[in-house]
């Protein structure tokens, strides 16, 4: 056990909103006294929540990287292309800092919020005891780069809107794009949902 | 006990400590998982609400510029932000129509518009009328707006372009550079600090 004192174990309690400390009531639907925010010891359902929508994400996960998520068509040809795909143009083209940045927004990023989000989740339930530093910190990684996946989903809205050279040269979005989106939203608000507090709280001697 | 200010409750490990004033560039972060509790706030309330008079023209001057230009056989083509918007919604992705406006037009947006208007008041050290729900709309709002993911999107659809394409950067694209630059240095300050320089007159 370490020396420094938790707001539970002091009866008080932080708003996430505002950061005022007040004193915990038992009152269910309790309000920071300065902000006017719900106040919550822990985010309410936090496992149920991530769960579902981190399953949600992953199943949507499959028909984005499957179905091709942009059209390039000129006169003669029509090529379209999935998320790796367009990585591997973007490679071949000559530019591959670009490419790897692609890759790590649209590919990495995604992959390893489903795993850090899973093994969080399953080490929380487990109440784990290892590595409760590590795990505060790969939540943070994933919280602050969470947001880049959308890079891609811009993209082709970009390039949709500047490339409409009549039959000469179109390129239109696919509907890998529409599933890319929503992954990237459902996964923000799986790891909203969690509150990394329920790291810290199984390691202490039981309640 | 202590009031309330004198606290701080680290958001990720739920541990408490007695706040400390930081000196300039300081940083105090929790000794038990790591996480930042506090920023020094460098610039004063003049300078962020200059900032964001900045942001709010630079916005502006953003959405209404072409970001780029094409040129193919003696074609022009350009697009704004909304271009794009519209461009999806005709192409039957309204849901990334919806994204894409929410998250780089109407959250920037909000986020400009809301800090401007409580900036302003805590000039004066007061708490604008509708602090309260402003202050909670900006929590919210925050992790959804998208300006630096959007730069970066541009940069690569220009070099994807760029290979079939005689690409011309418009104003635009410098607009959304600064942008990002001036939401860089507004992101590096707590807006949760302004409920501690700022009292209620309201009472």
């Amino acid at each position: 056990m370490s020396a420094l004192p938790r707001a539970h174990d002091l009866g008080i309690i932080g708003c996430h909103v505002c950061r005022q400390v007040s004193l915990e009531t038992k009152k269910a639907h309790a309000r920071c006294p300065r902000c006017g925010a719900p106040l919550h010891r822990r985010k309410r359902d936090s496992l149920t929540r991530t769960w579902a929508l981190l399953i949600a994400a992953l199943l949507l996960y499959l028909p984005a990287n499957i179905f091709p998520i942009m059209r390039t068509q000129s006169l003669f040809s029509k090529d379209d292309n999935t998320i790796l795909s367009g990585v591997i143009e973007l490679w071949r083209a000559g530019s591959p800092d670009l490419a790897i940045i692609v890759f790590t927004a649209s590919i990495v990023v995604p992959v390893l919020k489903f795993l850090v989000m899973g093994f969080l989740l399953i080490s929380v339930q487990r109440s784990s005891q290892w590595g409760a530093r590590q795990r505060a910190r790969l939540f943070r990684l994933v919280e602050v780069i969470g947001y880049w996946s959308m890079l891609d989903v811009f993209v082709v809205a970009l390039l949709s809107a500047l490339v409409h050279f009549q039959v000469l040269s179109r390129v239109e979005p696919l509907p890998g794009v529409i599933f890319f989106g929503m992954v990237v939203v459902l996964t923000m608000l799986s790891a909203m949902s969690f509150d990394p507090r329920l790291i810290w709280d199984n390691r202490e001697s039981d309640d | 006990m202590e009031s309330g200010q004198d606290l701080i409750v680290c958001e990720h490990c739920d541990t408490v400590y007695r706040r400390e004033p930081l000196t300039r560039g300081q940083v105090s972060t929790c000794l038990e998982c790591g996480a930042v509790l506090e920023r020094h706030q460098w610039i004063g309330l003049d300078g962020q609400f200059a900032l964001i008079l900045a942001a709010f023209i630079v916005f502006v001057i953003a959405n209404c510029t072409p970001i780029v230009s094409l040129g193919f056989s003696g074609m022009q083509s350009a697009t704004t932000l909304w271009g794009a918007v519209i461009a999806m919604w005709n192409d039957s992705s309204q849901v990334v129509a919806v994204l894409t406006a929410m998250t780089l037009f109407f959250f920037p947006l909000t986020q400009i518009l809301i800090f401007g208007w409580v900036l302003w008041f805590a000039r004066d050290g007061i708490r604008a009328p509708g602090f309260a729900p402003a202050m909670i709309a900006l929590y919210y709002v925050k992790p959804w707006s998208m300006i630096e993911v959007f730069m970066l999107g541009v940069l690569v659809a220009v070099v994807k372009a760029s290979s079939y394409f005689e690409v011309v950067p418009g104003p635009g694209v410098w607009a959304f550079a600064v942008l990002t630059i001036l939401i860089t240095i507004f992101a590096s300050h707590d807006s949760r600090e302004l409920w501690n320089v700022t009292r209620d007159t309201s009472e």
